[in-house]
């Protein structure tokens, strides 16, 4: 009796303990993160973008490239939005490629659709001398832009083994960056990226050819990042808007407090529903999904999930699936006490016979949880938010009704049971 | 329990056949009330202060030559707007005069424009998810209960529920203004994995009682549906609870989707007893007729 407080309840009451504090309706930081409940679009209201890359212009080998740049683009111009969480993702299937943004919390769609929907644009510009100072020098635009660059990549420098950027203008861009460097010997020549200045290598002889290299001292991770951005400029993917969702901070707000209604009122009447039926079974049954319901939060906060409104489906589903474990364990448990007059042997075999149906059909739903998560980010699969939600708080609830109604269910039924024998 | 359940077979079969038969009637007459999502357009709900007929709404927004497919109450003083797909110019416009016509006491709550490339690509995605859950669903079933026949009397099961569901919701889709969008496909999926979840706990008790006692696959049958009845319907009852909750108090926006789960759970729980045991059973004997046929 003893042991089984010690080692059974004890650590169940820790971690719902645990849980409960992260549970708290609070914000707090655990390693340096926020731990607290993450809202998606359709709570917290917001645009999601989708846009489709007119990328028949370039090479096979090439698109993957061009994509990932596109999206690097639009994740800084999203940036400049000061959006606080946006998600861009990119998506490729059956020929067409898309890149879909996320941006909770956003007030004037219609601006940043026009900023995200510009092509890149990438300018080089000759700098004036600075007038005095500290005093910013004055810029002038040249005709050289992203549509004179061919091709922008990481390579290392012969002597020094550091990395370059390596650059290679097409044959027209050729001339003007001749004649550019030209004028600018021993000058820096700063390139712009939508306005922001990307890189201002200084120019050591006039370059014929069409080829130049940017040295400078960045390690590989930073060369490779200047060598996608200036690729962003040099590919001037058109892309399209195609799919546009706004949802106003108030019909998420509505939904917000309507879901936590529907979700309070399901829950009581199903708390009712198994303590008529079960009885004291029932309560303990209770206890359990209590327990499951802290955990569940906690695990929300922890992992972060994105709450939306198909996940909140998802929970109020898993909190059926976890009350089925403990229902069939009861009407095992039923069985049981009408062929064996011990009561903890009855309790124990219904255990044991239940966990077989558990686990055949929690395994069975995780399948589809699986495959609507798509945690491998398959292209051939859904990518979007709302079902990944949906299966991803499925997938967490039948994970945790497995603990909740095998481990904390049956050990607190072991002490009420002994207990009550006791008594007799 | 002691009821000869088997016995009844062509009662559950004619039942599934009857609302199998309504959903295709349902579904050529009809067709699939398929959402913005599927065939693309657009979707404006406003909440409205002021007096703003459904009537007066679609004619002024008519004016701007944009398709108005249909106006929709969806609440107090909030009206959705179906479209044909408009660009952001037209967009304004028909907001501009919207919000003329209410003297400007009102407030967008949504705005969903999809293009018409996007329908496509669900669809066979869509379609992917479900070959694939219910192909995996199969080999799980087959594999854990050593036997092809369960796999596949498990996944007709499951494809017996989601015609109900489609048909279903074809024919909510003409009476009642349903739409089937993202939410429905995953619903959909859903209600597979729960299907069979469901069923996998009377074959469960039927592979228990067969290794124990033995005996026909029809005694055997009945007593593993005797035996699970109890625990089948109150655990659809809890779940059917959460469901009817989110359908009355949760949001119009996933209204309908709770509508399918509940669809999908109520036919889910009623074709494990009735549609996979049964078609087990009769699998089981017309197998052992045709062997003792050969001998």
């Amino acid at each position: 009796m003893k042991k089984l407080i010690i080692r059974k309840i004890l650590p169940i009451f820790l971690i719902t303990l645990f849980c409960g504090f992260i549970s708290l309706p609070k914000t707090f930081k655990i390693a340096g993160r926020n731990i607290d409940l993450v809202l998606g679009l359709d709570l917290v209201g917001g645009s999601h973008l989708v846009f489709e890359a007119d990328l028949s212009s370039l090479s096979g080998e090439k698109k993957p490239q061009a994509l990932e740049s596109l999206k690097n683009v639009i994740a800084r111009r999203v940036n400049l939005f000061g959006v606080s969480e946006p998600n861009i993702q990119v998506s490729s299937f059956d020929g067409k490629d898309r890149v879909i943004i996320e941006l909770p919390g956003i007030k004037d769609t219609n601006q940043a659709i026009e900023l995200v929907g510009q092509t890149a644009q990438l300018i080089f510009a000759e700098l004036g001398e600075p007038v005095s100072q500290g005093q910013q020098p004055q810029i002038s635009p040249t005709d050289l832009t992203g549509a004179d660059l061919s091709d922008a990549r990481v390579q290392f420098d012969q002597t020094t083994g550091k990395p370059v950027v390596q650059l290679k203008f097409t044959d027209d861009g050729a001339k003007k960056f001749e004649g550019i460097t030209e004028r600018n010997v021993g000058k820096q020549v700063a390139i712009f990226l939508d306005q922001m200045p990307v890189s201002a290598p200084v120019v050591n002889q006039k370059i014929t050819g069409g080829s130049a290299v940017i040295e400078g001292n960045f390690d590989l991770e930073q060369a490779k990042g200047l060598a996608i951005q200036l690729n962003a400029g040099a590919l001037p993917v058109p892309i399209k808007l195609i799919e546009q969702r706004t949802i106003g901070a108030t019909l998420g707000e509505e939904s917000v407090q309507k879901s936590i209604q529907a979700g309070v009122i399901g829950l009581t009447a199903v708390l009712a529903f198994m303590m008529i039926m079960y009885g004291r079974l029932g309560v303990i049954a209770n206890i359990g999904l209590l327990i499951f319901g802290v955990i569940t939060l906690a695990l929300y906060k922890l992992i972060p999930v994105v709450l939306t409104l198909p996940g909140i489906a998802g929970f109020l589903l898993s909190v059926g699936m976890a009350v089925d474990s403990n229902i069939l364990i009861f009407e095992r448990f039923r069985e049981e006490r009408r062929v064996r007059s011990n009561i903890v042997d009855a309790l124990e075999n219904s255990f044991g016979r239940a966990w077989d149906s558990i686990r055949d059909a929690n395994i069975a739903t995780l399948i589809t949880a699986f495959v609507l998560a798509n945690p491998l980010d398959w292209q051939f699969l859904h990518t979007s938010g709302p079902v990944r939600g949906f299966a991803i708080t499925l997938a967490l609830g039948i994970v945790i009704s497995m603990f909740t109604g095998l481990y904390v269910s049956r050990n607190l039924l072991r002490l009420f049971v002994r207990q009550g024998k006791g008594e007799r | 329990m002691n009821i000869k359940w088997m016995k009844f077979r062509p009662v559950y079969f004619l039942i599934s056949g009857i609302v199998i038969i309504i959903g295709i009637y349902s579904l050529l007459t009809w067709g699939l009330p398929l959402g913005v999502d599927f065939k693309g357009g657009s979707i404006v709900e406003y909440r409205f202060e002021a007096q703003v007929s459904g009537e007066e709404l679609s004619g002024e927004v008519e004016k701007l030559d944009v398709e108005v497919q249909s106006v929709v109450d969806t609440g107090e003083g909030t009206r959705l707007l179906r479209l044909g797909t408009i660009d952001k110019a037209k967009k304004d416009e028909i907001s501009g005069k919207v919000s003329e016509l209410a003297q400007g006491k009102l407030t967008e709550l949504r705005f969903e424009n999809v293009g018409p490339t996007v329908g496509p690509e669900l669809v066979k995605k869509t379609l992917i998810a479900l070959a694939i859950s219910a192909g995996s669903i199969l080999l799980w079933v087959a594999y854990q209960f050593k036997s092809i026949k369960f796999g596949i009397s498990a996944v007709l099961a499951m494809i017996h529920d989601s015609f109900v569901l489609i048909g279903l919701f074809t024919l909510f889709g003409h009476l009642f203004g349903a739409e089937i969008d993202f939410l429905f496909v995953t619903a959909l999926l859903t209600i597979l994995s729960f299907s069979v979840h469901d069923t996998i706990v009377v074959y469960d008790r039927i592979r228990e009682i067969r290794k124990k006692h033995g005996g026909e696959i029809k005694d055997i049958a009945d007593k593993a549906v005797n035996e699970t009845m109890r625990r089948s319907i109150n655990n659809s009852v809890t779940i059917i609870i959460m469901l009817l909750s989110l359908v009355i108090f949760g949001g119009t926006t996933v209204k309908w989707f709770a509508v399918a789960l509940l669809i999908g759970t109520i036919s889910g729980t009623y074709s494990s007893p009735f549609v996979a045991v049964p078609l087990l059973v009769t699998w089981d004997e017309v197998a052992k007729k045709i062997n003792l046929r050969k001998k």
